[in-house]
């Protein structure tokens, strides 16, 4: 067993454990940090296949950016931990055969002669040691597929504006700072110097 | 797999060494750094600064040191153990990963890879959780409030960051740091601190709101919030986490002398005399004087400007920098298109 399966089967544990976790802790805090844990998990199973650009991508926006969102959320909320359980029994029915229909679908796949039996994918060649996913990804993606590239980022764009435009609201009446005023502001605006002689003393 | 067990596992160990190798002097570093800060600070306020504990008080930060490590571990009774412990780890170990692709030679790097520059924006952005957890598992309302406070200040300078970067990978054409470096080759004008330098003063500024330091230091405003995210944590962890803010503090100036200001390249490299004697040649040593020189300007900010407002963090950051390095970007676009700047010689 060389270095590499240990430490595959390592985080391939951690990774199953992890997720698991997500679905079965109660408090949600927990179960957004298991999510974290499993994404690091699978970056780092990612990055034993060669493929380091996807497996650091994974950990900058899912785990850096949109899991800090979900915590954030978690813990603001002032949740109580008793209702979320009583759903349990009611919903069970439901979750069985969702999870019956996904086995099936699973094992379907895993299962079938063709396409996807045994065999049909050989182990690729390993890379050349000068290779560079990270190159690699890029070339592909200003190449073959700009088109679709371009869309994405229009996508995403359209996705950005829509959420602002969502979210934006002048509410008459709000009253709010202006920092660049506040900024801009010179001392003869607030304060007035004034000479004036000595007033003779009261009573005297 | 041509090579045996022996050789993989001879492989770890030459790698732990290497790791060492960066740890130990980092972690003295902070621990000069700490002196330093509170040297200089001192003197620009006409004060004397730490002078009692070895000559000149160069012993102090081992009798901080030890002070930390001997205090009680305090843990609040409704705090959440598991996390409350967890978070100086969690706050730590990115800060210190990051250092695996940062390139102090030619030759003395760990992690040679084509993603370096990214790797480096990941490991920052885990950074946040070490925080979050901290205010949240010491259940407490200062704590929560300072660790909000700080994550959204991360997160929010962290875009600003990204479109600096994306300006030096525009120019350099490459993820790989030590490439990043070759690449502004020629001498100091050479350097992208010159056809960049508003995403390199911008870059400077965030790294400093990165890192919440004065005066972006809201998130631990002793006059508002007592000393928000680790308010709670006494001896050993608040130590992890004090660590933690340094190393990255080196971190961001080790980056910065990296990105923008050539990392080992010699400023003098091409003039006509100076350029022919050693000081013309590229070496550790001129990265380690680009680095201290960014870690003091860290100091110098603390001791000048006075903090600001949470508001006006925010405008700062979201108003003001990311529509300014986006712009810059797309010059940094024309420039690169048109090869206005010659990548390396």
């Amino acid at each position: 067993m060389s270095i590499y399966e240990i430490v595959f089967y390592l985080f391939s544990a951690v990774l199953m454990a992890a997720a698991v976790m997500v679905v079965t802790v109660r408090n949600p805090v927990y179960a957004a940090l298991s999510l974290v844990l499993a994404f690091f998990s699978s970056a780092a199973i990612w990055m034993l296949l060669e493929v380091e650009f996807l497996a650091i991508i994974l950990v900058l926006v899912y785990v850096g950016a949109v899991l800090v969102l979900f915590l954030f959320v978690v813990m603001m909320l002032d949740i109580n931990l008793a209702p979320l359980k009583e759903g349990f029994i009611r919903y069970l029915p439901a979750g069985v055969v969702v999870a019956l229909l996904m086995a099936v679908e699973l094992l379907t796949v895993l299962w079938t002669k063709g396409r996807f039996a045994e065999g049909a994918f050989p182990v690729p060649p390993p890379n050349p040691p000068d290779y560079s996913n990270t190159k690699a990804v890029g070339q592909w993606l200003f190449t073959n597929y700009l088109l679709a590239f371009e869309v994405a980022g229009v996508v995403l764009l359209v996705a950005i504006i829509a959420a602002v435009a969502l979210t934006l609201r002048h509410r008459p009446g709000s009253r709010r700072q202006d920092p660049a005023a506040q900024v801009r502001v010179q001392r003869d605006e607030r304060v007035r110097l004034v000479k004036m002689d000595p007033e003779p003393r009261q009573g005297s | 797999m041509s090579e045996t067990f022996m050789d993989q596992v001879l492989y770890m160990v030459i790698l732990v060494a290497k790791i060492l190798a960066i740890l130990v002097p980092l972690i003295l570093a902070v621990a000069y750094y700490t002196y330093a800060e509170r040297k200089v600070i001192g003197w620009m306020q006409v004060r004397k600064g730490p002078n009692r504990i070895g000559p000149l008080g160069l012993a102090q930060p081992f009798a901080d040191v030890f002070k930390l490590l001997l205090k009680e571990i305090v843990i609040p009774e409704n705090a959440n153990k598991f996390l409350f412990l967890l978070a100086p780890v969690l706050s730590l170990a990115p800060a210190f990963a990051a250092w695996a692709v940062v390139p102090f030679d030619d030759w003395a790097v760990i992690a040679d890879i084509d993603a370096g520059l990214l790797y480096i924006l990941a490991m920052s952005s885990l950074g946040v959780y070490g925080l979050i957890i901290a205010g949240w598992a010491s259940n407490s309302k200062y704590a929560f409030l300072g660790a909000l406070r700080s994550s959204a200040q991360m997160v929010s300078y962290e875009i600003a960051m990204g479109f600096a970067l994306i300006g030096v990978l525009i120019l350099a054409g490459t993820l790989n740091l030590r490439e990043i470096v070759l690449a502004q080759q020629g001498g100091v004008f050479d350097w992208f601190w010159l056809p960049l330098l508003p995403l390199f003063v911008i870059y400077v500024i965030s790294g400093v709101a990165e890192t919440n330091r004065a005066p972006f230091d809201v998130a631990e405003g002793e006059s508002e919030i007592v000393a928000g995210f680790h308010v709670e944590y006494a001896g050993a962890g608040f130590a992890v986490f004090f660590l933690a803010e340094y190393a990255n503090m080196i971190l961001i100036s080790a980056l910065t002398a990296l990105l923008f200001a050539g990392g080992w390249l010699s400023p003098f490299e091409g003039l006509p005399v100076l350029g022919d004697t050693i000081l013309g040649e590229g070496n550790i040593g001129w990265f380690l004087l680009k680095t201290v020189f960014f870690m003091y300007l860290f100091l110098w900010f603390r001791a000048t400007f006075p903090r600001y407002r949470y508001d006006q963090i925010m405008r700062l950051g979201w108003k003001v920098f990311v529509p300014i390095t986006i712009v810059w970007v797309m010059v940094a676009a024309v420039i690169s298109v048109f090869g206005l700047v010659e990548r390396g010689v």
